[in-house]
């Protein structure tokens, strides 16, 4: 069963076109990625999937239900993780998050909730003294605390320092873990690579590629180039078989000093996706 | 599925609203200076001011004021917290984030009110006391002006509070919100005879304007409690017009809520 079906979804804001015909598929309990650069119609997706923005046309089942018509029971199993919100400013970290939790038929507790998001010490501090980076991890305890099927996180990291993204990353495969379905946007390759089961890339509109991080674009069939230094200096050769190649290599006896073997990065494959829709 | 948990009850959500609410309201302390004490310090200048300076036997303008400025303290908790309150709620996301759950419009709007409610008996205690203990405004002792002063108190807040709603459809932005629904606010307070008393010192014309809206009624209805019924004969009307008064305010109870059932918004992107 999927938890998100998109067919043919279009979304014009006067005459531009924002989102020219999109087509995904994501199952429960998938983590996956929607990547693009800024403009791409990545936002303009998701708030239409949340029930925030209304389509144009084309069909769209979040939940086996349409979000344009999306009652209390269905927003009670979705979760909307806000990007810029500051609200509450006045309010500590627990109320809000008791608050919020009150709304809902079956929430998590309070406490439980600012743990996971690592706020505990700061439960009792008002929201407006929160970093930046604290208060997008209570956005998302607002946005799980109802205990949802599905977590909408639109570029959920945008502005955070090294640190805090790989506390937000663990914060995201714990959730995973749980069985969440989680769709994520970003135009971070690392933070795709590092969360994403699958991926679909948005470039002005329409989907140039979808697949796993390890197969984007054709990734895994775009050939290695396997590196080494040999006694007349660093050589290296472009192949479909790495193994192949350095089994002749080491059958000859040749010893490989500085052997590495590379494929193309998710960068260069994005780069390359994204720049053909330019 | 999951779904068997009930969906908690609008009034059980609205309370909670309220709760946060009240919460944010007094922690906001500018939030809490202007639109709560402001009316109270006009009230002091006021009656200060204009002290005795009046030929009507038993009356003191200072002791007019006090009645007329509850009117004022109602429209600015009221009609004022309303408007710049929904107007930030849409900028910094609250309905935005609220909107993502099973919160009803309804609860939203409970909340408010409950916020509403509790700043208007606050701002009528403080006005009411201010004038008891700074210019000796008689508290009525029958149970008959307790009971207009009661009706007339939840009409005002009820209809001020709706039209507070719908002027947030009005304003762009949080930040201009105050100054820009204070306009209407003060000239309405000049030509309903809230500030000048009494109203028939003003042109007919401005009278007629102020007929339309509520705040003329209210102002000659909190009179019509505290000052003696020797005191209706400065009215426009030469009376209380208590029938009137309730008519007009139900009145704009009706309007305001067809105004904020077809103008409200949750975001400000149109297509939304």
């Amino acid at each position: 069963m999927t938890a998100i079906e998109v067919r043919g979804l279009r979304k014009t804001y006067g005459s531009r076109s924002a989102v020219s015909g999109i087509d995904l598929s994501v199952p429960h309990g998938e983590v996956f990625a929607l990547l693009g650069p800024n403009g791409a119609g990545k936002t303009t997706t998701v708030e239409i999937l949340e029930g925030h923005r209304r389509r144009d046309s084309g069909d769209v089942r979040v939940l086996g239900q349409d979000p344009a018509v999306g009652g209390r029971a269905w927003r009670a199993r979705i979760g909307i993780v806000l990007q810029s919100a500051t609200d509450a400013a006045d309010l500590t970290v627990v109320e809000t998050v008791r608050h919020i939790a009150s709304l809902y038929p079956r929430p998590r507790a309070a406490a439980e909730v600012i743990e996971l998001v690592g706020l505990g010490d700061q439960a009792k501090a008002k929201v407006q003294a929160l970093s930046g980076g604290q208060r997008r991890r209570l956005d998302v305890a607002l946005g799980i605390v109802g205990r949802p099927e599905i977590v909408f996180l639109d570029e959920p990291t945008t502005g955070f320092d090294p640190h805090a993204r790989r506390q937000f990353w663990q914060l995201v495969r714990a959730l995973a873990a749980e069985g969440t379905t989680i769709l994520l946007t970003t135009h971070y390759l690392d933070e795709a690579e590092a969360l994403a089961d699958r991926l679909a890339v948005i470039a002005a509109g329409v989907l140039v590629a979808e697949g796993t991080p390890a197969t984007l674009g054709g990734r895994a069939g775009a050939g290695a180039t396997v590196s080494w230094t040999g006694p007349a200096g660093q050589e290296s050769e472009l192949t479909a078989d790495p193994v192949a190649l350095i089994t002749k290599l080491t059958a000859a006896g040749v010893d490989l000093p500085g052997l590495t073997v590379t494929r193309p990065s998710l960068e260069d494959t994005y780069l390359a996706l994204i720049g053909e829709q330019r | 599925m999951t779904t068997a948990a009930a969906l908690p009850s609008t009034a059980r959500m609205g309370l909670s609203r309220g709760k946060v609410e009240i919460l944010q309201f007094f922690r906001d302390r500018t939030a809490v200076t202007f639109s709560f004490l402001f009316p109270a310090m006009l009230l002091l200048l006021f009656g200060t001011i204009f002290g005795d300076e009046y030929d009507h036997p038993g009356l003191s303008a200072a002791q007019v004021f006090s009645a007329s400025m509850i009117a004022y303290g109602i429209v600015s908790t009221a009609f004022i917290t309303m408007g710049v309150g929904i107007t930030t709620d849409r900028e910094d996301g609250t309905l935005k984030r609220l909107r993502g759950t099973p919160v009803t419009a309804t609860a939203y709007f409970l909340g408010k009110l409950i916020l509403v409610a509790v700043l208007t008996v606050a701002e009528v205690v403080v006005l009411l006391a201010a004038g008891v203990v700074f210019f000796d405004l008689p508290l009525p002792a029958d149970a008959g002006r307790w009971f207009t002063f009661g009706w007339l108190l939840v009409l005002s807040v009820v209809a001020c509070g709706l039209l507070g709603i719908a002027a947030s459809a009005l304003v762009r932005s949080a930040r201009t919100a105050g100054a820009v629904l204070n306009v209407p606010v003060v000239a309405l307070q000049f030509v309903s005879g809230v500030f000048i008393h009494p109203i028939t010192q003003l042109p007919d014309w401005m009278i007629t304007v102020a007929s339309v809206f509520p705040v003329k009624w209210m102002a000659q209805g909190f009179r019509s409690v505290f000052l003696p019924d020797t005191a209706a004969g400065l009215e426009a009307g030469g009376s209380w017009e208590h029938g009137r008064i309730a008519l007009v305010l139900l009145a704009w109870c009706v309007i305001g809520s067809v105004l904020c059932l077809s103008t409200f918004r949750w975001t400000n992107t149109r297509d939304a």
